[in-house]
């Protein structure tokens, strides 16, 4: 199935949760937070959502800014 | 010690942390400067390249963060990249920026107070970046702000404190403490800051492009303790004209018959 992270489309197996998509890119899900169809998930609870065909992910963190 | 809401600083020096050429030159720096805040902005994450990761880089012990909201244009960028920082860091420490215009970075006044106002009753502790108005900041210590951050010269310009009338007028004002931020481009413009009374300064570019940056984090470490040393004793006042510092009886005089005697 195919969903839409941080603006790619991407196609991964059913039953993939937040945590297993993070884990698959190669991320820490540690100091990352996601927005999961425009609502937050804090890296804790990305083992709870398991994702759906079509859904809107953005994987965001923090970098250098003044 | 400076105080922002109700958490001590012994270091008057705010470090950002874009522009170094390596996490470990960033560092260095930061060690160098004291600063026990730095600030960091919110991104996605490059999917081409995960691994780069500056929570891993910093002492997250000895460094409180404090997350901005660069990129926003409007008010309502602005709230959800502070959600999403706050979620992302456990902090509700927050350097609001919205900076509709990417060739200025000037920040916006009507939607930084909007965004201040809704954020403060969402329980975040707001520090916004603003344009050096003294109004503006009576407006926002009003909408409960912790601190007011006024701009020197617009972000990266390295121009110095070209806003020095206002700011001036802003910390005579000031209930919360004022942080200078931007334009800070040299050391002396950080200790002009402290001079003029200002509570703390954030420097970031001036740092990050140096030659060599751990050194001028140093040399900016001192500057800010100058600076405020100086505005603690009490500067002189200027003067238009010439007052001697050496006695002026028993002076061994010739009569010059260029100089009208007064």
């Amino acid at each position: 199935m195919d969903i839409i992270c941080n603006g790619e489309q991407k196609n991964i197996s059913p039953l993939t949760t937040l945590q297993d998509l993070a884990l698959t890119l190669g991320l820490n899900p540690r100091g990352i937070v996601a927005e999961l169809n425009g609502k937050i998930v804090e890296h804790g609870s990305f083992a709870e959502h398991t994702l759906r065909e079509g859904d809107r992910v953005e994987l965001i963190r923090f970098v250098g800014g003044g | 010690m400076l105080t922002i809401a109700g958490t001590q600083f012994s270091s008057r020096l705010f470090v950002g942390t874009g522009k170094f050429a390596s996490s470990q030159v960033m560092c260095q720096a930061i060690e160098a400067s004291g600063a026990q805040m730095v600030t960091v902005a919110l991104r996605r994450v490059d999917l081409h390249n995960p691994q780069d990761d500056i929570m891993g880089a910093l002492d997250l012990d000895k460094i409180r963060f404090l997350p901005n909201t660069s990129g926003a244009r409007n008010a309502e960028e602005a709230v959800r990249l502070a959600r999403l920082a706050r979620a992302a860091s456990g902090t509700n420490w927050l350097k609001l920026e919205v900076t509709p215009d990417p060739r200025t970075l000037l920040p916006d006044p009507i939607d930084t107070l909007k965004a201040a106002e809704l954020l403060v009753r969402e329980g975040f502790i707001v520090l916004p970046y603003m344009n050096a108005d003294p109004i503006l900041a009576l407006r926002l210590q009003d909408a409960g702000v912790s601190a007011v951050m006024p701009l020197g010269s617009p972000i990266g310009t390295n121009q110095g404190i070209k806003t020095a009338m206002q700011v001036e007028i802003i910390i005579a004002q000031a209930r919360v403490p004022v942080v200078v931020d931007a334009g800070i481009g040299a050391p002396s413009h950080a200790a002009q800051a402290m001079e003029m009374g200002a509570d703390a300064v954030l420097v970031n570019t001036a740092i990050a492009v140096a030659g060599d940056p751990v050194r001028m984090a140093r040399a900016f470490k001192a500057a800010v303790e100058a600076g405020r040393e100086a505005f603690a004793a009490g500067l002189g006042s200027a003067s238009g004209t010439a007052s001697a510092s050496s006695p002026t009886t028993g002076m061994l005089t010739a009569d010059l018959g260029f100089i009208e005697d007064r």
